[in-house]
């Protein structure tokens, strides 16, 4: 009797076996735990990691070489990989990823300042936030595609309505996240940092926007992902150049394999970028108690 | 000793409180209390749990300023919380050394950290820390700032009982070696007549009993005094109604 008190601290009695009556302690259920290293033994990280790609590739070849999928509508991973040769061959990719790249960066470095500067000025001060958090939220409502029309009126069809768009759609993200950051500081800390003496501008610095960071990151990889979204977008504005600017000709005389090229390349600078706000994660976020994945 | 004595009686008190309230809306949690501490004293404060202990302490550290009342305190303060409060983002050292005035260098924050035993994690970031370990790099953080005021508001209540004595006898060393007045709000009656001068009792938003502890230095629990003053103590604080006599 007293031994399925005890029991019961860990699990429930099991009814059957309890009204069974048997003698001594109730069997308990076991199982056996694996450690860690025991576990990553099946198949390597990056076998796993490929396998899906490589079997779509394969797909693709084989429906592109029985000609169930006709040049016209897709070319197949042969001609779209010379293709690419010949553009890189040329010179032609490298030069319309510079032009795409620097839109990209442009439009995010004025965008992405700007988002960042309204996010510190409403998150730290009361005026701040009455001037400018209204206006913001209701602004990122509107979808910045529709603004097309209204910013080429205002700054043509040249390099600057790209970027223009480019920027607006960037300050957003960017802006929503740091101000959420900042405001979500742990109010003890700041608490803390108050009694060690530290000033206004050092809780700001010591406190408050280190403590916004792992946000703003967050921020930064959103903003990233909707630059490339308007850079594709603005690029159909009349572009003379970059990526969009392949494409569009491309699309003029049906070039699939030149297109899928293209977006390969989209789909590549968007990798290599979300690279590059790992890497910044990991250098800056190295103090967070984070899950890392399993 | 006839020095320390003579400091007591002729400097000001390190904290002097008169008249003191502070009201949540209509509730009055301290109404008009009196509290002097003198410099170099060691006081612990006991009460009920929700009795306003923390908030008389947040008034002291200049944390709270909707009170009424006379409140007089060292310029230079610390406290250390329940909770260790580090900057997760700044490495022990540096957790050390913010607010100081000036370039402290990197030294004094060792030299803090070694005093409290923990010298070896200088460099580590706050999170591998583990609870007593970051307990005791709160304390190197208060007293680095070398204040004539330390307030601690429960400062081992989340350490285990092993720990705890061992941050018990560290705290009662670096007071002795630091000479600073120290006021420590605690749950645990005989950590409080272990370590403190005094033992002020709160209830109903004042002091409502103290009682100076005048045993030799190191105490031992099993002192029939000890024992003694204890009773007493759990009596004013109605644990042990009716139990007592
Ligand atoms: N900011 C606040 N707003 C409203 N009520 C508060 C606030 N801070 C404290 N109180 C109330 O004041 C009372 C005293 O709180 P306090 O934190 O000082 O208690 P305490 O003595 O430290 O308790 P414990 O021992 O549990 O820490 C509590 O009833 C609490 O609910
Ligand atoms: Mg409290």
């Amino acid at each position: 009797m007293s031994i399925t008190e005890i029991a019961r601290g860990y699990a429930p009695p099991r009814e059957a076996e309890s009204a069974a009556g048997s003698s001594g302690p109730a069997r308990a259920d076991l199982v056996r735990l694996t450690p860690a290293t025991a576990r990553g033994a099946r198949v390597p990280r990056w076998l796993r990691r490929t396998t899906g790609p490589v079997v779509l590739v394969a797909l693709w070849h084989l429906a592109s070489s029985t000609g169930i999928l006709p040049a016209e509508v897709l070319a197949g991973p042969g001609t779209v990989l010379s293709s690419a040769a010949k553009l890189i061959e040329s010179g032609e990719l490298q030069a319309a990823i510079v032009v795409s790249m620097s839109r990209a960066m442009t439009g995010l470095a004025i965008g992405g300042s700007i988002g960042v500067l309204l996010a510190v000025l409403s998150g730290l001060t009361r005026l701040g936030e009455d001037m400018v958090d209204a206006p913001m939220q209701m602004l990122r409502t509107v979808p910045n595609v529709a603004l097309i029309p209204l910013l080429i009126i205002w700054f043509g069809i040249g390099e600057a309505p790209k970027i223009a768009l480019i920027a607006l759609a960037t300050a957003f993200p960017l802006y929503l996240n740091v101000y959420a950051g900042i405001r979500g500081v742990d109010q003890s800390l700041i608490e803390a940092g108050r009694t060690l003496g530290l000033s206004r501008w050092g809780l700001v610095r010591h406190v408050i926007l280190p403590g916004a960071l792992p946000n703003a990151l967050v921020g930064l990889r959103y903003s990233l992902g909707i630059a490339w979204l308007a850079l594709v977008f603005g690029e159909q504005i009349n572009a003379t150049a970059g990526v969009g600017y392949l494409m569009a000709n491309a699309r003029e005389f049906f070039q699939t394999d030149v297109i899928v090229v293209c977006l390969v390349v989209y789909a590549f600078l968007g990798l290599a970028v979300d690279l590059v706000v790992r890497t910044l994660e990991r250098i800056f976020l190295s103090w967070r108690p984070s899950f890392t994945g399993a | 000793m006839a020095t320390q004595l003579h400091r007591r009686l002729n400097a000001p008190a390190a904290v002097a409180v008169h008249g003191l309230t502070r009201s949540f809306g209509t509730r009055r949690v301290i109404d008009n209390l009196d509290l002097n501490i003198q410099p170099g004293e060691f006081v612990a404060l006991l009460g009920a749990s929700g009795c306003g202990k923390s908030t008389l302490l947040r008034i002291l550290g200049d944390l709270d300023p909707e009170f009424s009342g006379e409140v007089t305190v060292p310029t230079r303060r610390a406290i250390a919380f329940q909770a260790p409060r580090l900057m997760p983002w700044k490495r022990v050292w540096r957790n050390v050394l913010l607010g100081l005035p000036g370039r402290p260098d990197r030294a004094r924050a060792e030299r803090a950290l070694d005093e409290v035993g923990i010298g070896h994690r200088a460099d580590v970031w706050p999170k591998v820390l583990s609870g007593g370990e970051a307990q005791r790099a709160s304390l190197a953080r208060a007293l680095v700032r070398e204040p004539d005021l330390l307030l601690l508001d429960e400062p081992f209540a989340a350490l285990d009982a092993l720990t705890r004595l061992k941050a018990q006898a560290l705290v009662a060393e670096l007071w002795q070696r630091h000479g600073c007045a120290v006021l420590l709000v605690t749950h645990d009656v005989e950590e409080a007549i272990l370590l403190a001068d005094r033992v002020l009792v709160m209830k109903d938003g004042v002091i409502a009993h103290q009682e100076s502890i005048a045993l030799p230095r190191p105490r031992d629990v099993a002192d029939p005094e000890f024992t003694r003053i204890r009773g007493e103590l759990l009596d004013w604080l109605g644990v042990r109604q009716g139990a007592a006599h």
